[in-house]
């Protein structure tokens, strides 16, 4: 195992934290939305999977695992933004 | 990995960083989401396999044609629930994407943990021996899939609390001790397959544990009542995050890491700044069963006092007088769909020379930031938002506090009664006001089932109705007046 990722992972954790200490709860729902769109980069780990599957159960399974994914990804996102482009100053 | 696309995922994991340091500021919110999907697109063009080989110079087959379909597919359903869900219904919608990517960080670690060469027959089903692995990848593969499985099934029960198909709190005697034992049990096969995960049994042992990790992650949403959704639905997120970072570590696919693992402690963060925000430890949100036993200490010692209603036409004289105005929105005032007669009622109010302020708890409504966006969606503009802290001091010298389907974080029970359930609740102190209208459709209490103080104080007056109905009724009499 490279311990090159744990060390990545590691300082991820306090990014993630330092990162978002300051958010305004006003922006925790586009926040949660917007994070929840960033973890659908599990999609990428569905178009692997599915990439070497070899059986008929490992195809069927990583197709639905990439249904998910995609959905996640470009739903989130998709919602994120409509949330978003509500927000304006006064004029 | 080549340098070059080490580089790649570098600039990507910052544009990742940079895109929720982005969204925590309403100036750079929209380009912070947009900052994301950008490295998301940049990282799929980079995606590696396992062996170091870009996913996109194998040759063509059945499966590549499948991951196109099965990404359109997604993408058609993604597109149709972001598009067309309503703004109130936006917490919901947000549970069920979590839990389709707990849904695929589950299916994705188990078909890497039970990939091999040899498939082997087991109860009429070919599936294939549990590969060798060192221990630390196995158990990467078995937390991904006992993570995502349960932010899954968890996610789908809050999505249906949300739309109101159980949102009562179901408990019965024992049911911590049963959770913790099937929890036991997970954890044991988990523990057993991570060190030994190379017979036939190991992988009956794995179908075993992803279903009861599936029925833990519903037995664990079912006895929390629908108002503390919210939280739960973070701490969801954040757990769907850690499973991403899980898959990234069993597939080598560094980009997986950073960003699950950026949501994962964000996430976690989120979580506890709301729990906080309801002044209980997670602790008691997940396994106090709070609200079932909220209607019982309410009966026992009622708030002294009675209601007195009032007419719109009163209140409507009351604020085009006032000088300053706090309007306190609620659940109630998304279910109405008033926003925009709210935002209707403050301009003509704003006309007259009233200075009118929205007073934002952080849990009002069904997740934080909930009102935030309802009131955007109907162009007030976001520096009239404050928030509770910042409004609380000077509640006092406000004339007219206008309480829209808000009910359990302006109870002040939550300061005077040791003996209510949301007791040291941190509320918006709406009874210090001069005059506290509350909006309400009828008596009944609130999402908690808790009986509301509020609405037996001195300078209550209830004003009853649907929310739009009345909020037009009282834009025409201002106009009027």
């Amino acid at each position: 195992m490279d311990t090159n990722v744990l060390f990545i992972f590691i300082l991820a954790i306090f990014v993630g934290i330092e990162v978002i200490s300051k958010v305004p709860s006003m922006l925790h729902t586009p926040l949660m939305s917007g994070t929840n769109a960033i973890h659908g980069i599990i999609l990428f780990g569905g178009i692997l999977v599915l990439a070497d599957a070899e059986t008929t159960l490992a195809m069927a399974l990583g197709f639905v695992a990439v249904i998910f994914g995609s959905a996640n990804v470009f739903g989130g996102f998709m919602v994120t933004d409509r949330m978003l482009q509500m927000f304006k100053k006064k004029k | 990995m080549s340098s070059t696309i080490a580089f790649i995922i570098i600039g990507v994991s910052v544009l990742f960083i940079l895109g929720i340091k982005f969204l925590s500021s309403p100036k750079t919110a929209r380009i912070g989401n947009l900052v994301a999907a950008a490295g998301m697109i940049i990282a799929l063009c980079v995606l590696l396999k396992t062996d170091g080989t870009s996913v996109w110079s194998h040759g063509w087959n059945f499966n590549y044609t499948l991951i196109v379909i099965g990404t359109i597919i997604g993408l058609i359903i993604g597109a149709i629930g972001a598009y067309s869900v309503k703004m109130t219904s936006m917490p919901q919608m947000v549970a069920l994407f979590n839990g389709l990517g707990g849904g695929a960080a589950a299916l994705v670690a188990s078909l890497e943990f039970i990939k091999g060469a040899h498939p082997q027959e087991l109860a009429g089903i070919d599936l294939p021996v549990v590969h060798q692995s060192t221990a630390f990848i196995a158990g990467s593969m078995l937390f991904a899939t006992l993570i995502g499985s349960l932010s899954f099934s968890g996610s789908i029960i809050a999505y249906l609390k949300l739309e109101g198909k159980f949102e009562k709190p179901h408990t019965f005697p024992g049911q911590n001790i049963l959770n913790g034992l099937i929890l036991l049990v997970i954890l044991g096969l988990c523990g057993l397959l991570t060190f030994n995960a190379t017979n036939g049994n190991a992988t009956m042992a794995f179908i075993v544990m992803f279903v009861l990790a599936l029925f833990f992650g519903v037995a664990m949403v079912l006895p929390i009542g629908g108002a503390d959704m919210p939280v739960v639905i973070s701490l969801l997120n954040s757990f769907t995050g850690l499973a991403v970072a899980a898959d990234g570590f069993a597939i080598n696919n560094l980009a997986m890491v950073v960003a699950g693992t950026l949501v994962g402690s964000s996430g976690t963060l989120l979580t506890l700044l709301m729990c906080k925000a309801m002044n209980r430890p997670v602790s008691n949100v997940l396994f106090g069963a709070f609200g079932s036993s909220g209607s019982a200490a309410a009966a026992a010692g009622g708030p002294a006092g009675t209601v007195k209603p009032i007419q719109a036409d009163e209140v409507a004289m009351l604020l085009a007088y006032a000088q300053r105005v706090v309007v306190v929105p609620g659940y109630g005032m998304a279910v109405a769909q008033a926003q925009h007669s709210v935002r209707e009622l403050t301009e003509e109010l704003g006309k007259r020379g009233v200075e009118v302020q929205f007073a934002i708890h952080p849990v009002a409504g069904r997740m934080p930031g909930h009102m935030n966006v309802l009131l955007a969606e109907a162009n007030v503009p976001y520096d009239q938002l404050i928030e509770m802290e910042q409004i609380n001091p000077s509640m006092d010298r406000v004339d007219v506090c206008l309480v829209i389907g808000a009910n359990d974080v302006v109870n002040p029970a939550a300061r005077e009664d040791k003996s209510s359930p949301i007791y040291g609740m941190p509320i918006i102190d709406a009874d210090h006001c001069k005059t506290c209208i509350v909006m309400k459709r009828s008596m009944a209490a609130g999402f908690a089932g808790i009986e509301n103080h509020l609405f037996y104080k001195d300078n209550t007056r209830m004003l009853f109705g649907d929310a739009k109905a009345s909020l037009n009724a009282l834009v025409a009499a201002v106009k009027a007046s």
